[in-house]
């Protein structure tokens, strides 16, 4: 009884100020987004329900009318895209951090610190996320082409659907090596949590701008604007920080 | 159209699926044979374990088979002590997790054919002085055939269906472990909606003609 009416409590109490906001985050910023959705909702009392994944399946989701209200992209090109076609509101769009690419190794002093284990190491496998469908794909790609070591290692690359399944890949052991995002390994130290990590310079890959945007379906909503301001908070921007990206 | 690599993929899937099922009858006969016979009280966990890959999400067999086939994995400390690497972004590790993945749909039928016989077609031939072996090729398994054939197209078939293991182990490499369905998902995923169109148009033709073939020349049902 007491509990039932507990709930009652509850529901009326957040129905008046809070709402519940739609949004889909890029699958790199899994992390952070948990911290950052726990701390929206106890200064705005906004709860963010997260669904994760590419942000290609994202877009052509939003595109047959997905019910997302706010997009955490990985990337700018596709905040780009959901504009062109009428689908996003580009008021609203924050660049919210830049990625950084990572060579990362389950295995101890395996990657070093230049990357010279891509053009001598006798690994079998090199994960990479597909760079048609993510981001981090695409950078990790460029950087092997910028180093001239693509056509060596192209036979020995294992596609995976995102970085999350890469990640997957690495530390299961079953590919010796491959690219990442910094913030799926980072530690509480600012470090590399386990393995070991060449964190590649700026130089080797395109920059990878992450947008974040409000959808047609949240124009008219509070809550979905003010996540994505919420991104550009210190508070916000302290985590993001911590888990390895750049800010502006 | 369909371009080289969705030929590659095409004919990567034909020899997967047939290796799968060729295996699967060589090893999914005895253990159907037992499991139609046998009094034993292991029957049922054996029976819930072949029966197992047609509950389980593929997520569930992808993610254990990353992990046990892995380095860290009993069977990956096997095959890399045998000489033979690991199993997870190759062929052969392919064949590996199609193998469990249909193993139901062909151990199944035989055994419920098996099952329909009874025991007096077989205590006729061992009156007539058959040793069990000679009975089981001359008289069980003939008489089993419709669940032969369907064992093998359903195995067949299951397997060219298959997606979401090979999405976890195979590492989408082409002519290697890019197999149609993964083809279709990339295609859609960039979309590519029109060559998705093909693979995936001709995917359901295939599957409706061979599922149509199976079940008009192989009634179920009425046994004469």
């Amino acid at each position: 009884m007491k509990f039932a009416s507990l709930i009652v409590a509850l529901s009326f109490s957040s129905l008046a100020l809070a709402d519940d906001v739609q949004v889909a985050v890029g699958a790199n910023f899994n992390a952070p987004m948990k911290i950052i959705a726990a701390d929206f909702e106890k200064d705005t009392g906004h709860k963010a329900v997260v669904s994760l994944g590419t942000v290609g399946k994202f877009f052509a989701q939003i595109k047959s009318g997905a019910p997302f209200e706010v997009l955490i992209s990985s990337d700018k090109e596709t905040p780009d895209r959901l504009v062109a076609e009428g689908l996003a509101i580009e008021s609203t769009r924050r660049t919210y951090a830049y990625g950084r690419l990572v060579l990362w190794s389950a295995k101890p002093n395996y990657v070093d610190a230049k990357g010279e284990v891509l053009k001598k190491g006798a690994f079998k496998h090199l994960a990479l996320a597909n760079p048609k469908l993510a981001v981090y794909g695409a950078a990790g790609q460029e950087a092997l082409k910028h180093m001239g070591v693509l056509d060596a290692v192209q036979s020995r690359i294992v596609l995976a659907e995102n970085i999350t399944q890469a990640h997957q890949f690495i530390s299961t052991g079953n590919a010796e090596l491959g690219f990442v995002a910094l913030s799926q390994i980072v530690g509480k130290d600012g470090g590399i949590a386990s393995g070991s990590a060449w964190v590649l310079p700026a130089d080797l890959y395109p920059q990878i701008k992450q947008d974040a945007i409000v959808l047609n379906l949240g124009r008219d909503k509070p809550a979905a604007k003010a996540l994505v301001d919420y991104l550009k908070t210190p508070k916000a921007r302290a985590v993001i920080k911590a888990y390895g990206y750049e800010l502006d | 159209m369909l371009n080289p690599s969705d030929f590659g993929a095409i004919w990567l899937t034909l020899k997967l699926a047939g290796l799968t099922t060729l295996i699967l009858l060589v090893v999914g006969t005895p253990l159907a044979w037992w499991l139609a016979r046998t009094r034993s009280r292991l029957k049922g966990p054996i029976g819930a374990v072949v029966a197992l890959p047609i509950v389980l999400p593929p997520t569930v067999l992808g993610f254990y088979l990353l992990i046990i086939m892995g380095p860290n994995g009993p069977v990956g400390q096997f095959t890399q002590w045998a000489g033979m690497g690991l199993l997870p972004f190759t062929f052969g590790g392919l064949v590996v997790a199609s193998v469990f993945y249909s193993l139901p749909f062909v151990v199944q039928p035989i055994q419920n054919a098996f099952e329909a016989l009874g025991d007096r077609p077989l205590e006729a031939a061992a009156t007539l002085g058959a040793r069990p072996i000679d009975a089981f090729f001359s008289v069980a398994v003939p008489l089993a055939k419709p669940g032969f054939l369907t064992a093998t197209v359903l195995g067949f078939a299951h397997t060219v269906g298959e997606f979401g293991v090979v999405l976890m182990i195979g590492g989408n490499i082409p002519d290697k472990t890019r197999v149609v369905s993964v083809q279709i998902y990339d295609h859609v995923e960039a979309l590519e909606y029109a060559q998705a169109h093909w693979l995936a148009g001709g995917m359901v033709i295939f599957s409706f003609l061979v599922l149509a073939a199976l079940y008009t020349l192989n009634p179920t049902g009425k046994k004469k």
